[in-house]
């Protein structure tokens, strides 16, 4: 329990404005070059700062500030990193909100303890954990944010990035972009399966023109893949292969077990060919057909 | 217990799975069919599984089997009709069914099977000549 007297507290609350002002001035020194919002917005945020560390001093519970009396500020303390995060500002940025508020601080407490040493290293030491632990906090609640963005944009990627296209009566295109992972793999060969079901096509042509490496590792997501249409009775056709690509599927020694083109063109010309279709060109028709 | 039924259409076999598998149903079928096969002289056997839903490492393995022993007894074997769910768990298991033909429906599956017994017997015309 409180084995301060909140000397810290009753010093926040008698030099309120003096604080203010030191503190503006650091995290405008701190705060690099960015521009930060106005003037009134930051003084608003610290003010609305230094009334719940006040508050919280009060309380007397400066080991914990997971506690219900920290709320407030811990949901101050979330918003404003929020809103950070978003607006692009790096952890540093963010951080130093908290942080700059020491030196002002400090500076107070040796000015108005100056004569007692042991209440000064006490008091100092407080502070310090506390205010860490709210840097700390503030951190954290940024990152998790960021987190938010990053998992929601790769929920959108995955809806974007996997298209089932039909081509002609029959046969399926799935052109692939990007990187496959696993999980990408998976939505993508249900996709695929549940059309050939849906449409009843014999032939699917895989295009990997847009993915950027192939690995053993998407190898096998490939051929997972083109197995579980063989299994359900579709042909795949594997396509737009680049040449560094050829290269790394021989020098991994990946045997894919599958009809592929270099082109999408060409697999298209062979899926029309086994489905029977002929293309001909109308200028000159008895030529094509020979 | 119950037992699935083998139709005979033409000189193919159909068996089209209707029950949940479980272990002894598999063995009494491979039992039933291959001697279905002898008895009826069938060429071609389609093992339509539209219906099943669940698939263990064990059916798949008899799915295997059964190819490989009317391959023996030289009849070709088609499994149809296979939902995309149990397509990516045999995958997953690891069993790509290599030995079997596979097609999307009965339809195409007939179609399959009339397919390559026109073209085996071409070729052993052939030889005969």
């Amino acid at each position: 329990m409180p084995k301060t007297d909140n000397v810290t507290g009753t010093l926040i609350a008698n030099h309120h404005d003096a604080l203010m002002g030191a503190w503006l001035a650091a995290q405008k020194r701190d705060g690099r070059s960015r521009d930060v919002g106005t003037d009134a917005a930051s003084a608003d945020l610290a003010r609305q700062f230094l009334d719940q560390l006040h508050r919280g001093f009060a309380s007397g519970r400066l080991d914990d500030i997971t506690g219900a009396e920290w709320a407030p500020m811990r949901e101050l303390l979330e918003d404003f990193s929020r809103a950070r995060a978003t607006q692009g500002f790096s952890p540093t940025e963010t951080a130093v909100f908290v942080f700059s508020l020491k030196e002002p601080l400090f500076d107070i407490l040796r000015r108005e303890l100056g004569a007692d040493a042991e209440k000064i290293a006490r008091e100092t030491w407080t502070v310090t954990r506390l205010l860490d632990a709210l840097g700390l906090y503030t951190i954290e609640s940024y990152s998790r944010t960021r987190e938010e963005v990053i998992g929601r944009q790769q929920q959108e990627l995955l809806e974007l990035s996997t298209p089932v296209v039909e081509l002609w009566d029959g046969i399926l295109a799935l052109p692939l972009i990007g990187t496959l992972d696993s999980a990408r793999t998976q939505i993508v060969m249900e996709n695929l399966l549940e059309r050939i079901v849906e449409s009843g096509t014999e032939i699917a042509i895989i295009d990997i023109t847009g993915v950027p490496t192939v690995d053993t590792l998407v190898a096998q997501h490939l051929i997972k893949t083109i197995s579980a249409a063989r299994l359900m009775g579709a042909d795949c056709i594997l396509s737009g292969i680049r040449p560094q690509i050829a290269q790394t599927i021989v020098h991994l020694g990946l045997e894919l077990n599958v009809v592929s083109k270099a082109t999408m063109a060409d697999a298209l010309g062979l899926a029309l060919r086994r489905t029977g279709k002929v293309i001909v060109d109308r200028a000159r028709p008895a030529e094509s057909r020979a | 217990m119950s037992e699935i039924p083998i139709l005979k259409i033409g000189d193919c076999l159909l068996v089209s799975i209707q029950v949940d598998m479980h272990d002894r149903l598999a063995m009494a079928l491979q039992d039933d069919l291959t001697q279905r096969i002898v008895a009826d002289r069938a060429r071609g056997v389609m093992i339509d599984i539209s219906a099943l839903e669940i698939v263990d490492s064990f059916i798949g393995r008899m799915l295997n089997n059964i190819a490989a022993m009317s391959r023996v007894l030289d009849a070709v074997t088609v499994v149809v009709g296979m939902r995309p769910a149990v397509a990516i768990t045999l995958v997953e298991l690891g069993l790509a069914l290599t030995g079997v033909r596979t097609a999307l429906n009965v339809d195409k599956g007939l179609a399959m099977i009339r397919s390559i017994i026109d073209s085996s017997e071409n070729a052993d015309a052939h030889r005969d000549r």
